[in-house]
């Protein structure tokens, strides 16, 4: 050390002077003042000229319009909306809807997708072949496109006529006007039903918790599905029934001209189900596939020299392991089918862009505010969705020295 | 092993040291018996593929049935009851209550449509020779083995895009009439937006990575804000922002072409994205090799120039293939801020009541489907050859 520390102190005298462009701080921080006045004048600019473009445009700026009266209607409302009913209303409206084709999509297409991924790693030559064209058609052609081919070209070559539709499971019927399923009614006393669900739900989390804890003091394993199945299927199915059977179905029936009864679903929301489930389906598959074959293979083969069969492998070792690879991309998946949804706008599903980047921003003309409102919904979605995922991951990290 | 020492198939020989006299040592291994005939050749393939166990074969004729279901009416529909040749319309439409399949002699009659929009009929040469030059670029560029590739870089990179944008919007010293891009269509817009957006979105989600990777906290602000804002919204938002918010962000005397504000919002979209990918590259070179660099005494730009930046962009050309795919899709959004692309086209042929037959439609869309997934399937086949090859190296 010492003779490496001698030439340093020879130079300590003075150190060579360097011109400031040649020093690395110093031009550090030059150039983030330049970059800082380059964007901050981008912005001024930016800024400057809307409010000159809008006030030449006699465009009114500010917020007010969010308690003005829309008059429009909205074909699918969530909540109470009326023409009558001010912006603001229509906003949330949208945003609902957009909300419900993401819950349903996401419950939806992440089903189809494991059942794909799992089907395009089967040794079944049939059914991986048939997974793999599924995957590379789906995935090689645009959304929108499929989007337009399930709703002009299935929906809307369907049955026009009432007596013509066609009849699906459950008494249900599609025709050009949409999907007619039966329409639950929900007694008073199903709020017991849904009380003995979440019971139920509370039960198996604290008999998890006591299983693990007895797992990891005796060694005994708990049997987590009889568990399950009785606390939060058959639990609720006894309420049910102790309840007096709560809950009744008014089912569609056609009439000459009409179908009356049952809960009508618009076929732009059908539309955008199927093509967004189909869709992201494909690409969850290819994350499932991904994060199945991302468990190496001497994990099973290690658990069965344990001892270890085929089931508890599958449970204890490969699936754990599996979903550590899975869920980030899973969840990003998830975001852009929501992200996505906004493509209802192409088929006019009344979702948060068409009722409020296209109705309202046409009446009002006020771009900037419209604009911002929806982007800040979709970020905050984001970020929250990818905060979770932050979390979550440095749960399920690998513990590294 | 017991085989070779059944008595009664042995040629007998005794052994020369004599102590074992009365034992037989085989000389000649017995031909081995040909394998049970379930095991070989087709039988054998299908009942390890198909009919290993009971659940695999009940796998085996749900997956047969669904193809039974699916496979007979879409040929028969695309292939065998198709349309193949007719005027208008009333070649499609039902006969004797029967209906054909596709309308195949629709797409051949609009297939310039498609292809050029509402581009002047006796200027289209112009658009074929664009297409020639893009041909070459990407030629020239995706061929690993390909004379001069570092001119191909400066010909896809500057040339061709200044060629493309005089070839296409017409200039006065060539002696090119100019055409309004209001007249651009169909497939050519398609691709001339994923072409900026392919030149334009490397170099540019490169320098978002490098800021966001940066020590400056500025730099690194301001990258990151950007990536995340623009990955956090749908593109359609980015779409109807460049359309509607960026002429109110000008002064007023200048004008901006409305297919530049959309080339502008998918360009700084797929900027965003590319520079998540290539940030993942930068992350993923070990450490090693910038201290190298930096012990080599390079400067900043040199050791991203000369060190890091082609090993990292080598590990994610697959990665980057992918983003243009996704890319390339994304450019379908532009019919719903008004641009007449590739997909607008086919969805105003379609209801053109010349050809308005019941299956138009789906022949529209089937088409468009087969167009979009030759590019993008393509583009995946190649970022699945890069990714072998570029494997070859690190395997042990």
């Amino acid at each position: 050390m010492a003779n490496i520390d001698a030439p340093a102190t020879a130079e300590a005298a003075g150190p060579p002077k360097v011109a400031f462009w040649n020093d690395p701080i110093k031009r550090g921080y030059l150039f983030q003042v330049v970059l800082f006045l380059v964007i901050g004048f981008l912005f001024y600019s930016a800024a400057t000229n809307a409010i000159d473009n809008l006030q030449k445009q006699k465009i009114a700026s500010g917020f007010g319009f969010w308690n003005v009266t829309a008059g429009f209607d909205i074909g699918q409302r969530l909540i109470e909306y009326t023409n009558t009913s001010t912006y603001g209303r229509a906003f949330w409206v949208g945003l609902w809807n957009t909300l419900l084709v993401a819950v349903i999509g996401i419950v939806l297409a992440t089903f189809l997708g494991f059942i794909i991924g799992v089907a395009r790693l089967s040794k079944n030559w049939l059914v991986q072949k048939i997974a793999t064209v599924y995957v590379e058609v789906i995935r090689n052609t645009p959304l929108l496109l499929q989007l337009l081919f399930w709703y002009n070209a299935v929906l809307k070559a369907l049955p026009e006529q009432v007596r013509d539709s066609l009849e699906l499971p459950f008494g249900s019927f599609l025709n050009r006007r949409g999907l007619f399923v039966p329409d639950p009614a929900f007694g008073p006393n199903f709020t017991y039903v849904w009380a003995a669900l979440a019971l139920g739900l509370l039960g198996f989390w604290v008999f998890g918790r006591w299983a693990r804890k007895r797992q990891a003091a005796t060694g005994q394993q708990a049997r987590y599905l009889p568990v399950a199945i009785g606390l939060i299927v058959l639990f609720p199915i006894a309420v049910y029934f102790l309840a007096g059977q709560p809950l009744s179905f008014t089912y569609p029936t056609l009439g000459r001209f009409n179908i009356s009864g049952g809960l009508p679903i618009l076929p732009e929301f059908v539309a955008l189900v199927v093509g967004l489930v189909i869709y992201t389906a494909a690409f969850i598959a290819e994350v499932v596939r991904a994060g199945i074959q991302a468990v190496n293979k001497g994990q099973t083969e290690a658990s069965y020299a344990l001892g270890l069969r085929p089931g508890p492998t599958l449970d204890l070792v490969v699936i754990p392991q599996a979903m550590r690879v899975i869920i980030p991309p899973l969840t990003s998946q998830y975001l852009n089918l929501t992200k996505n949804s906004s493509l209802a706008v192409a088929i006019g599903y009344p979702d948060l862009v068409q009722v409020f980047t296209g109705t309202v921003l046409n009446q009002t003309g006020q771009a900037v505010e419209v604009i911002a409102i929806t982007m800040l919904v979709y970020l905050t979605l984001s970020l929250t969705t990818s905060t979770l995922m932050n979390w979550y991951n440095a749960r399920k990290a690998l513990v590294e020295r | 092993m017991e085989e070779n020492l059944a008595p009664g198939a042995l040629v007998g020989q005794t052994a020369p040291t004599g102590a074992l006299a009365h034992a037989y040592v085989r000389v000649e291994p017995v031909p081995s018996l040909p394998p049970p005939p379930g095991t070989v050749g087709a039988i054998g393939w299908v009942r390890a593929n198909l009919f290993s166990s009971p659940a695999n074969t009940a796998l085996t004729i749900v997956a047969a049935l669904l193809a039974a279901w699916v496979l007979p009416g879409m040929v028969s529909f695309l292939l065998t009851d198709a349309v193949w040749s007719g005027a208008d319309r009333e070649a499609c439409v039902a006969k004797n209550g029967v209906l054909p399949g596709a309308c195949w002699a629709f797409v051949k009659d609009r297939i310039s449509f498609f292809i050029y929009g509402f581009y002047p009929i006796d200027q289209r040469w112009r658009v074929d020779l664009f297409f020639v030059l893009g041909a070459i670029g990407v030629g020239w560029m995706l061929w690993q083995n390909a004379p001069r590739r570092d001119i191909g870089m400066i010909y896809f990179l500057i040339v061709l895009p200044l060629l493309s944008y005089w070839l296409l919007g017409g200039n006065s010293w060539l002696g090119l009439s100019a055409v309004d891009t209001a007249r651009w269509g169909g497939l050519m817009v398609t691709l001339v937006v994923a072409g900026v957006g392919i030149v334009a979105s490397l170099p540019l989600g490169i320098l978002l990575a490098l800021g966001r990777r940066s020590k400056l906290p500025v730099v690194k602000f301001f990258s990151v804000m950007f990536i995340e804002f623009v990955r956090g919204v749908p593109l359609i938002t980015v779409l109807f922002m460049a359309n509607t918010m960026l002429p109110l962000f000008l002064p007023d005397n200048i004008t901006v072409d409305k297919l530049l504000r959309a080339l502008v919002g998918i360009g700084l979209f797929a900027s965003a994205y590319m520079a998540e990918v290539v940030r993942a590259g930068l992350q993923a070179l070990p450490k090693g090799q910038y201290e190298g660099a930096m012990a080599m005494g390079l400067g900043y730009w040199q050791m991203m120039r000369l060190i890091v930046l082609p090993q990292a962009l080598k590990i994610t050309i697959p990665n980057i293939v992918n983003t243009y795919i996704g890319l390339f899709k994304d450019t379908s959004l532009l019919l719903i801020v008004g641009i007449f692309d590739f997909l607008k086209a086919i969805e105003t042929a379609r209801v053109d009541p010349q050809w308005a037959a019941p299956t138009t439609s789906a022949t529209g869309y089937a088409f468009a489907a087969i167009v979009y997934f030759i590019f993008c399937y393509g583009m995946a086949s190649y970022a699945r050859s890069m990714e072998r090859r570029l494997s070859v190296g690190d395997k042990r």
